[in-house]
């Protein structure tokens, strides 16, 4: 009655699927990776970029767990720039722009490497249910196919509908069908479904831009990857263009708004914050004059450039006249229109911190199904999924999970999984509590060892960190056992108080007066450090002291998150809470108290009765 | 949540005694009582009946939730003000299933519901213990939510500096204002200027809230308990012409400019040789130093004493007593007699500016609590940091961490918020 069988099915072939696809087999599951087209696995359909602040760092998390992103964001780059370069390490993103054709190539070519994989290019169209538990699923040509666990990434594509002005087009994106079968399936489900829409600006063709009259802005000298695994970057770099609206462009904007998607009612999702069309800049920051527009190129040899900052759904022929009210666009031919793009989500309160599905195990989304948006987030779900949808293929009882304190993964899974989302859900820095802690440059140290108890971590990246972890311990150490005495410091031309006190290099190294020749004359075996290392111990010695300072409340919030909400507590019994909170706890159903105080409206005097009800609850069992 | 029953007014025989219920179920226990439910928040007179007896006529009061002072189904009976009626009452609302009230319960569930955040249920309580009319007056403006309105306020510039500092991390490349960094600097100095002069107001708020302490000191014999007495206006102390009769300290409760005040009438300072009095010498200290006031006491007919002199100090108000005795004068004393009443008069008023200085009602609504105090310095400590947090993720983490403080007080600020006025102030998207 079985056409195939497989541990593990992905569904879908955008960034979660990739990585759900890629992470799985890395497990050692056999894995089948199911999409309408195999030729278009690892498109970069709206941005051609991949990293930046927040985003940067969970490609660095994701790359850390040995997933494909960040050596296929290398492989592909033509701009590289590290974002935030004047402040601190943590908040440091760094950010490539890639070459559309190149990251296809790249991310075909990792996974054609990858064992255990199988790729079929028909569509899923619908679960096979039996007896309450998932069973497989039946392809668009009518194939069964047995699994162990499944996983489901197909963004955007549950009835999707593209908006070009008064134009609608049932499309997952531009010229491809959206799944209406995998849809009705999971509404049968019973999961709750809700709109969102986001947008994209026309693609010009590069050719016709008069970039001899536009201010140009080069990559970073010295590209800084954005895999650990990359030794160098090896394409040709080329630069962006930066232009801007005019108020031409905004009398144009506004005199046709009553034709856009967005402004003219037939828009119901709600779109992100964060990445407004550029009607709404127009409409909400009338007093601007201006909005900057980046040129990005989609590729070498490709003429797109994607002008960053112009996301619209105008009719075609607004948008024509639009970008030639811009300068150095006078006479740019319009590849393909903007559009808005409006989709269904599951309500990501439905699944639990692995991403499974809580009413269907053995079900898991990832991706913008479940409300975010952006390939860095989508690609951090999929490579979640794919290593627990192996485990629990594997009959494993483990589950692959991480906290706030963790990873920003960590803060994307439980915000989405807690709170839900109200627009496209997008990495910032600022989401994180942890921040100083949660750095790009200490990703592997925080997940790397991890992903090998996982079995997600290939064996060379695991020689590799083990060997950057035990440079940087040996280096700590040194940092932690050498240091000098304040007239030893002065004598460098470093103040510091003359105290008399010895002072070790962790704790003088970030001082502002410390140059880094003043560090390597006091400490010349700095010089030796691997660059990357040196980092590493630099950043300590900076956000030390501020991490000391904060361990209090973290053992704070971390005993919260040890008090655990066991599964079949009734939030209706508990003594002192209003319904309104009894309510929003029945909805998200937090494991832990601390998941429950981060629910949006929740009291802390419901916190209160909660942990009362807990403890009154674990001293009854012991009594 | 159950129905819960209590008396709202006092104990005892009164004209009319309210008793006021509330939870869900109120409806159905009110409609039994009374037979039907009359309009919401109307007055309408009943006869309260329970197993066919008649218990009283009641003016009763209906106030569905969630409009209710608790948030939840409340209503209130205007019963005759005996005992017999309202045991009567009470007896058939236990047996509708009612049950009667823990102390502070009503506030409670207003709290639980929303209603009331941390501060005004503050107030609330305060309100109910308050003995002054000062006291009265503040605590009505705290549960009016007098406090919270500039708690909030703060917290709103607060989010409102982060969310710019947050937009300078994350938005690099948008064009942000230039200067929106040192601008942060800048108004997080101004504001945090403003916390330290609200602390720098004092504990005036608490002070009223709980009232002051005077100490009454001076040496033996300088007539410390007459002028206690004479203070009280009634014989709390005993006087008697043998010094040291005070041993222990006597305290009498006034109100002086409608604060509450504590005056302690404590043992004369002097070299004692018997153990009892030692111990009442080392309270006296003890009290001078706790004191809010110290008023120090000479005697017109000796000279001034040395343990006495030593206390002078800003918080002290020295009196020459037994004025009535012909006297050299001493400088910087208010001459009085405790016998004679001379000068008691401008005494009373010198205490009740002191009072008034240290504890009085305060134009707006201020700090009534230590915690209130201390999540307010945590704050202005946190922005302390700033000028020397140099990066700006630290000084984000400074401001973070003073938001947090003030939170404490009213209530959470989460990321949300701050994200909110980070897109609606700046324009950011590609």
């Amino acid at each position: 009655m079985w056409d195939m069988r497989f541990d593990v099915i992905v569904v879908g072939g955008g960034h979660a699927g990739c990585e759900a696809a890629a992470a799985a087999a890395r497990c050692g599951a056999q894995t089948l990776l199911l999409t309408h087209d195999p030729a278009k696995l690892g498109e970069m359909s709206c941005n051609p970029a991949i990293g930046g602040v927040g985003k940067g760092h969970l490609v660095r998390e994701v790359d850390a767990l040995d997933g494909l992103m960040g050596r296929a964001a290398d492989a592909a780059g033509i701009h590289f720039k590290l974002l935030n370069r004047s402040k601190g390490p943590a908040v440091r993103g760094p950010r490539a722009q890639a070459d559309r054709r190149l990251y296809r190539e790249a991310v075909q070519a990792l996974l054609a490497e990858t064992a255990n994989l199988t790729i079929l290019g028909e569509p899923a169209e619908d679960l096979v249910i039996e007896d309450g538990r998932l069973q497989g699923v039946v392809t668009g040509t009518g194939r069964r196919i047995a699994c162990g666990a499944l996983v489901i990434t197909t963004g955007t594509f549950l009835r999707g509908v593209i908006h070009i002005g008064e134009q609608r087009i049932p499309a997952g994106r531009v010229g491809e069908a959206p799944s209406v079968g995998l849809a009705l399936a999971l509404e049968r489900l019973g999961l709750p479904l809700a709109r969102l829409k986001t947008g994209t600006p026309p693609r010009l063709d590069g050719r016709t831009i008069d970039w001899a009259n536009l201010e140009m802005q080069p990559g970073d000298a010295e590209p800084e990857p954005l895999s650990w695994l990359t030794e160098a970057i090896t394409n040709r770099q080329v630069e962006c263009g930066i232009t801007h609206t005019t108020a031409r462009t905004h009398e144009i904007i506004r005199g046709s708004l009553h034709l856009s998607a967005v402004y003219g009612g037939r828009i119901e999702g709600v779109g992100p914050r964060y990445c407004p069309s550029v009607e709404d800049k127009v409409v909400r920051f009338a007093q601007r004059e201006r909005h900057q527009i980046f040129l990005e190129p989609e590729g070498l040899d490709d003429p797109t450039v994607y002008p960053n900052g112009i996301s619209t759904s105008l009719p075609e022929d607004v948008q024509r006249a639009m970008i030639a009210s811009i300068p150095g666009l006078e006479r740019t031919v319009i590849l393909r229109p903007g559009y808005a793009i409006e989709y269904d989500h599951v309500d990501p309160r439905a699944l639990g911190p692995t991403l499974e599905c809580k009413a269907l195990p053995g079900l898991f989304l990832a991706g913008q199904i479940n409300g975010t948006t952006g390939y860095e987030e989508a690609a951090a779900q999929g490579l979640l999924a794919g290593v627990n949808a192996a485990h629990v293929a594997a009959g494993s009882a483990a589950p692959a999970t991480l906290t706030r304190a963790e990873a920003y993964l960590g803060v994307l899974l439980d915000d989405l999984t807690l709170q839900g989302v109200s627009e496209p859900y997008r990495m910032l820095t600022a989401r994180s509590e942890y921040r100083l802690s949660l750095r790009a440059d200490n990703a592997g140290m925080r997940l790397t060892e991890k992903g090998i108890a996982w079995g997600c971590v290939g064996p060379t990246r695991a020689a590799l960190h083990r060997r950057f972890a035990a440079d940087v311990a040996a280096a700590l150490d040194r940092a932690r056992a050498e240091g000098a005495t304040p007239a030893a410091y002065a004598a460098a031309g470093v103040a510091v108080n003359q105290d008399g006190r010895w002072r070790s290099a962790l704790d003088t190294l970030a001082l502002p007066a410390m140059s880094a020749e003043a560090a390597e004359r006091l400490f010349p075996w700095l010089r030796d450090l691997p660059r990357r290392v040196r980092a590493y111990v630099e950043a300590e010695a900076l956000y030390g002291p501020y991490l000391a300072r904060q361990a209090g409340e973290r053992a704070l919030l971390e005993r919260e998150e040890a008090l655990a909400i066991p599964p079949e507590v009734n939030f209706a019994e508990i003594a002192g809470l209003s319904n309104e909170m009894r309510d929003r706890l029945q909805r998200a159903r937090p494991t832990t108290l601390g998941g429950a105080g981060r629910l949006p409206g929740i009291t802390p005097a419901a916190i209160a009765a909660l942990a009362v009800h807990l403890r009154r609850g674990v001293s009854r069992e012991t009594a | 949540m159950s129905v819960i029953f209590a008396l709202a007014t006092g104990a005892g025989r009164s004209a009319v005694a309210v008793m006021r219920l509330s939870g869900a179920g109120t409806g159905e226990v009110l409609a039994a009582l009374a037979g039907r439910l009359p309009a919401p928040r109307r007055a309408s007179l009943r006869l309260l009946r329970h197993a066919g007896v008649e218990l009283d006529r009641a003016l009763v009061l209906w106030f569905p939730g969630p409009g209710s002072y608790t948030g939840e189904d409340s209503a209130e009976l205007h019963l005759h003000g005996g005992p017999a009626v309202i045991a009567a009452v009470a007896e058939a609302l236990a047996a509708l299933g009612a049950r009667p009230a823990e102390p502070g319960e009503f506030t409670r569930r207003a709290f639980l519901h929303g209603r009331l955040d941390l501060t005004a249920a503050e107030g609330i309580a305060d309100l109910i213990s308050a003995e002054t009319e000062a006291q009265r007056r503040q605590a009505l403006r705290q549960a009016e939510g007098g406090l919270a309105a500039r708690h909030a306020a703060w917290a709103q510039r607060l989010t409102q500096l982060l969310a710019r500092q947050e937009a300078f991390i994350e938005f690099e490349e948008e064009d942000l204002p230039g200067d929106l960094d040192a601008r942060v600097e800048a108004d997080a100095a101004t504001l945090r200027g403003e916390l330290e002069a609200m602390l720098a107001e004092g504990d005036r708020g608490e002070k009223l809230r709980e009232g002051l302490t005077i100490a009454i000191l001076g040496a033996p014999n300088a007539g410390k308990s007459s002028l206690l007495n004479a203070l009280a206006g009634r014989e709390a102390a005993i006087v008697s012409a043998r010094a040291g009769t005070t041993r222990d300290v006597v305290e009498v409760r006034l109100i002086l400019a409608g604060v509450p005040v504590t005056l302690a009438d404590t043992a004369g300072l002097r070299e004692a040789a018997d153990e009892i009095e030692q111990e009442g010498i080392r309270r006296a200290l003890a009290r001078a130093e706790t004191a809010d006031l110290r008023l120090l006491v000479f005697a017109a007919d000796a000279a001034p004493d040395e343990a006495t002199l030593a206390l002078r100090g800003p918080d002290a108000l020295v009196v020459l007593n037994k004025a009535d005795l012909p006297h050299a004068g001493l400088e910087g004393a208010l001459p009085v007699s405790a016998r004679s009443g001379e000068g008691l008069a401008a005494l009373r008023q010198r205490l009740e500016e002191a009072a008034a200085a240290r504890a009085g009602l305060a134009e707006v609504a201020v700090l009534t609590r230590p915690r209130h105090r201390a999540a307010l310095r945590e704050a202005v400590e946190e922005l302390a940091r700033l000028p020397e947090a140099g990066l700006p993720e630290l000084r984000a983490e400074a401001l973070r961490r003073a938001l947090r403080a003030l939170g404490r007080l009213t209530g959470r600020v989460d990321v949300e918020q701050v994200l909110d006025v980070v897109f609606g102030e700046f324009c950011i998207g590609k």
